[in-house]
């Protein structure tokens, strides 16, 4: 008994300082949102200093953060909601509904995501541009959507096969229509596979900086882009910088610790359980 | 069984639709270009180009610095996030104390955005004067590093990896915990040291997940952008120019499409010959 409590202590002890290890640069960050500048910059970097609030003020007040925030939550929001549109019915119909097909639509479905992004940076910055879709929240909707969309195909897919086929067929039985049966049996049923689905997207949307990097400049212009913007001149302000990233991540970290295990489903496509 | 007849068709076609229009539309466009005369700022010239963009990409000798700089940017993260991906996931799926709380430190790089880590370790980590690092080398006597002038690739596979080491984590030690614990308990009854286990058993079982971890990270690594756009811009020199951030500079820098189009080919006959093993394996696992 008394080796395997020495043992716990331990892995607890390696464990733990791996953890710390890895979070310290987040933990670092948070810290120097709280410094002033000066204080920020010091050599020998400091621990114990008076904190402030001074810099999440400036931020806040400086007009493009709210603009860069307000965008991040539409865009996200809006190509969330439109890759489920799409995906809910089309996971439904496979879900209880499969034929010959359904394997390979599922596998195609999956190949598109393997089309790496800048295989397509031309064209698709070509299309914006003739459509007028450089710099708007519309633009990078569209394309959260499509590039999100196998992910949420496959993430309904599976959670809709572990909904309880019984009462949908009872459903089906009094007469109900497709649409009654998503709506009123299907949703309840299934709202938290839906609700994790529709977490995991709006993750990968909020930290997407390939698209919002290429296809942005000012006015739609998400916080990956905005945050961006300090590497040049504005670099020099860390504590600023810092207020501003965890002001970016915090929302997107208590969203990731929540559906932890949605993500390597998500991830993976099933393949690792 | 009593069963209404449904149609799926209106059910699934326009997600289908979107996709194969998303898939279909940009290709046929890179394609396109990729044989054309095309630049934004020369619109006069145009016209049928054969096979001189890729001649011209292939025999430009910033194309192979490009290209082994990705090789070896994804050879780096891949080999860090397996190797120490499976040593923390063997040592997470231990019971210790906290250990809910510990995962969930360890797996918060993975949730920051790209341009943010980036910033966080260009600027106050690896800064030469004021970075963190540069403090602690100096507190210990080693001369400080001008991390991204003098180790430009390495720098960029640290953030890299110190992003995605969450993700193998994830993953390995999910695989990891669906192991038997009845196949477990008979080893350490046959008297199997921790070490025997790791490699005879645990080893094994992860192969698969192990093979799933590269597959993925190799198609996310070869778009790897943001991270090189926020701290060396490709440079100094080419030393940090891989394959995505060549075409961006070819196409949205130097406004050149056709060339821009034949790189973009190229990516994606790379990201394509993964995919097909991705998919494969996948493909072993569905059940419809």
């Amino acid at each position: 008994m008394k080796r395997s409590f020495n043992k716990k202590i331990v892995i607890t002890l390696i464990a733990w300082s791996a953890a710390i290890f890895m979070f310290f640069p987040i933990f670092w960050m948070l810290l120097a949102g709280f410094k002033t500048e000066i204080d920020a910059i010091t050599t020998p970097p400091l621990l114990l200093f008076e904190p402030t609030l001074e810099n999440y003020e400036a931020v806040q007040q400086r007009a493009n953060y709210i603009k860069a925030a307000t965008n991040s939550v539409m865009i996200s929001g809006g190509a969330t909601l439109l890759a489920l549109v799409f995906s809910i019915p089309a996971a439904y119909a496979m879900a209880f509904f499969p034929t010959r097909r359904t394997r390979s639509t599922l596998l195609w479905m999956l190949s598109t995501k393997m089309l790496p992004p800048v295989g397509v940076l031309v064209p698709v910055y070509i299309l914006f541009r003739d459509f007028g879709l450089i710099d708007t929240r519309t633009g990078l909707i569209v394309i959260y959507a499509l590039i999100n969309l196998p992910i949420v195909v496959w993430l309904l897919y599976t959670f809709f096969k572990e909904a309880p086929k019984e009462i949908l067929e009872a459903g089906r039985m009094d007469g109900a229509t497709s649409r009654q049966e998503i709506f009123y049996l299907l949703m309840p049923l299934a709202l938290p596979g839906v609700a994790s689905t529709a977490l995991l997207s709006i993750i990968l949307c909020w930290n997407e900086a390939f698209w919002s990097l290429n296809l942005t400049t000012s006015d739609a212009a998400p916080l990956t882009a905005f945050i961006a913007s300090f590497s040049a001149p504005e670099g020099l302000f860390w504590a600023k910088l810092s207020a501003a990233s965890t002001m970016a991540i915090a929302p997107i970290l208590i969203f990731g610790w929540l559906s932890q295990r949605q993500l390597v489903r998500g991830l993976t496509f099933g393949a690792v359980k | 069984m009593l069963n209404r007849r449904v149609n799926t068709l209106p059910l699934l076609s326009p997600a289908v639709f979107i996709l194969l229009l998303w898939m279909i539309a940009p290709l046929a466009m890179t394609l396109w270009f990729s044989f054309q005369r095309y630049n934004l700022l020369n619109p006069l010239t145009t016209g049928f180009a054969g096979f001189e963009n890729y001649k011209s990409l292939l025999t430009d000798p910033s194309l192979w610095k490009a290209m082994l700089n990705t090789i070896a940017l994804v050879g780096s993260v891949i080999t860090v996030t397996v190797v120490l991906g499976t040593l923390l996931a063997a040592l997470f799926d231990q019971e210790f104390f906290g250990r809910a709380v510990a995962r969930m430190l360890i797996i918060a790089p993975f949730f920051v955005m790209p341009t943010v880590s980036a910033l966080i370790w260009k600027n106050m980590l690896m800064h030469p004067v004021n970075g963190l690092l540069a403090f602690l080398m100096s507190s210990f006597g080693f001369k400080s590093i001008d991390w991204f002038g003098e180790w430009p690739m390495t720098s960029i596979v640290m953030i890299v990896s110190w992003q995605w080491l969450p993700f193998a984590l994830l993953i390995l030690l999910t695989a990891m915990q669906s192991l038997d614990q009845e196949q477990r308990e008979a080893a350490r009854m046959d008297g199997a040291r921790p070490v025997h286990m790791f490699f005879y058993i645990i080893l094994p079982h992860l192969s698969r997940a192990i093979s799933v971890v590269i597959m993925i990270e190799t198609i996310f690594f070869l778009s790897v952008f943001a991270e090189i756009f926020v701290t060396t811009s490709g440079g100094p020199g080419l030393a940090t120019t891989n394959l995505a951030f060549l075409i961006y500079i070819r196409s949205l820098l130097e406004y050149d499409v056709g060339g821009a189009s034949a790189g973009g080919v190229i990516a994606i006959v790379l990201a394509n010959i993964v995919a097909i093993f991705l998919i494969r394996t996948v493909a072993r696992t569905l059940e419809v």
